[in-house]
């Protein structure tokens, strides 16, 4: 499991949307077995980059490597292959709505595996005991709150047992409580399953707690990387204004404008 | 000038696009279509979303424009004392014409619209992506039953709207208007034809089924995934889906009962 060898290993990766570049010579290593956060400002492609983890975008130019297999030039049946060992929580929960928590968790089982239902019902509950809402399996996802819906997808990502989670903005929205039961999960799944776990969130405090690496990138490029508390404690001024919630900083306050002087004369 | 060609082209373009990218959705639902026959559940559930569900409405429909048909059949085949060929009239029109087409533009509104927004809503809240990275295709697990369902419950709609306007018909002929019973059913016995006009018939709801669901479906994959993108997709199906079936029937007609 503790190889050296890096779970993912992205390479000068480059990714652009029309005219926006999204990612400009990006490299990440995320290591096996640890939780590592990749962070940063809203809008700087955190969940883009998930989604070339993925394999659900290719990119531009570069290499991603999850597990030794370059996901970007996978055949379709390969991809899928491969997924069938990634988890990915969506940040909505991304649940079927039409099914009970019970299907939900089951959907993957039902759909991979060919297992008899009695044994998949048994891996199910173990699975909805994990979260902690093996009692809640016979609500319909819109009774479920947004902290419960992201449990149950988690219990949905880890059906599988997969090899790694992918964890987009797991907290964003969530009352305190929410809050606390999934950075705990997140953690002590991670350890007790032997996961890797990637998170991408801008909730510094939670993200910090838990994260035994972070990935800070903005503008398409890394800036930093380190143990979170190098990283709090960061000598460059993007990263601290980052971490500590500056409202000024390398990121300016002010949207790019004329001068103020300059646009309440100009008018007419 | 240049600019107004250049908007033209850029149009021109867009549609091009879109229809290809519509082809390219047909193809990959038609690849699914094998293992559906696997799991024969996945059929049947849509098969009663999209068709009977769809049935009051075109069971209501069809009787009524069966009813219609009769009164105004009569008061003109009257004219000419011809009323005891009202069977043939009402069951030729509806058979032909109005059993396909009206049956497509009421599960273009019905069924075609729930389908978009469906479809498009799961989009927008990330189902469809979630299925994705569970390693299954949305396309051939969400889609493609949907559209077989629709292929086959159109001509089985367009079937039952036609019967319950014959009996709509007979209702104000013979039991309001006092045309002959005998004659009503006889002459459309003899009159009406299996092979023209009621496999006929069939051929032309079979290709509103499809085509109908096809749009619903890709104006749904294809939707925005926003709230606005959503309603326009949904929107779309329906003019779309009308327009298409308006058209398609001038067309199949002029080549089925053309000279």
């Amino acid at each position: 499991m503790s190889t050296d060898e890096p779970l993912v290993r992205i390479r000068d990766l480059r990714f652009s949307r029309g005219e926006r570049v999204i990612f400009d010579g990006v490299d990440i290593d995320i290591p096996r077995g640890a939780v590592t956060a990749i962070m940063g400002p809203s809008g700087t492609g955190k969940t883009t980059l998930l989604k070339l983890i993925g394999g659900q975008l290719r990119p531009d130019s570069g290499s991603i490597e999850v597990a030794g297999e370059a996901v970007h030039r996978l055949g379709t049946r390969d991809l899928y292959r491969l997924r069938m060992r990634m988890g990915m929580l969506f940040q909505s929960g991304a649940l079927l709505t039409d099914i009970s928590v019970f299907d939900n968790v089951a959907y993957p089982l039902r759909e991979h595996t060919g297992l008899p239902e009695s044994l998949i019902r048994k891996l199910v509950l173990l699975k909805l005991e994990a979260v902690g809402l093996r009692g809640a399996r016979e609500l319909m996802p819109n009774e479920l709150s947004g902290g419960m819906a992201r449990r149950v997808a988690l219990a949905r990502a880890m059906a599988l047992d997969p090899m790694m989670i992918m964890y987009d903005e797991p907290f964003t929205g969530q009352d305190p409580i929410s809050m606390g039961v999934l950075v705990e999960l997140i953690r002590s799944l991670n350890d007790a399953s032997g996961l890797s776990s990637v998170i991408v969130s801008h909730d510094v405090a939670e993200t910090a707690r838990i994260a035994d690496l972070i990935y800070v990138i903005s503008n398409g490029k890394v800036i930093e990387h380190g143990a979170p508390e190098a990283m709090l404690n960061s000598s460059s001024a993007w990263t601290s204004q980052f971490m500590n919630g500056l409202a000024d900083g390398p990121v300016p306050f002010h949207y790019p404008a004329p001068e103020l002087k300059v646009d309440l004369l100009g008018g007419a | 000038m240049l600019n107004q060609l250049a908007a033209l082209g850029r149009i021109g373009i867009g549609t091009l696009q879109q229809l290809g990218r519509g082809h390219l959705l047909l193809l990959h639902i038609l690849s699914g279509v094998p293992a559906l026959f696997g799991r024969p559940r996945l059929l049947l559930n849509q098969i009663f979303a999209v068709g009977v569900l769809s049935l009051l409405i075109v069971a209501i429909s069809g009787t009524f424009v069966g009813m219609v048909l009769g009164l105004q059949g009569y008061y003109i085949l009257s004219q000419f004392g011809a009323e005891q060929t009202l069977g043939v009239m009402v069951a030729a029109s509806l058979v032909r014409e109005l059993g396909p087409v009206v049956t497509a533009l009421l599960f273009a509104g019905r069924a075609g619209s729930a389908l978009t927004a469906e479809i498009g809503l799961m989009k927008a809240t990330e189902q469809l992506s979630g299925l994705e990275m569970m390693a299954v295709n949305p396309v051939k697990r969400i889609l493609t039953p949907r559209f077989l369902a629709g292929f086959i419950s159109m001509p089985l709609l367009a079937a039952i709207f036609s019967a319950l306007g014959v009996i709509g018909g007979y209702f104000v002929g013979v039991g309001l208007l006092g045309v002959d019973d005998g004659a009503f059913w006889s002459q459309m016995q003899a009159k009406i034809d299996l092979h023209e006009d009621v496999f006929n018939g069939v051929i032309k709801s079979l290709v509103f089924g499809l085509v109908c669901t096809w749009i619903a479906l890709f104006q749904g994959y294809s939707a925005l995934p926003t709230s606005e993108g959503v309603s326009r997709a949904t929107t779309r199906t329906v003019v779309h889906s009308s327009f298409a079936v308006l058209g398609l029937d001038f067309i199949l007609t002029a080549l089925m009962f053309g000279e």
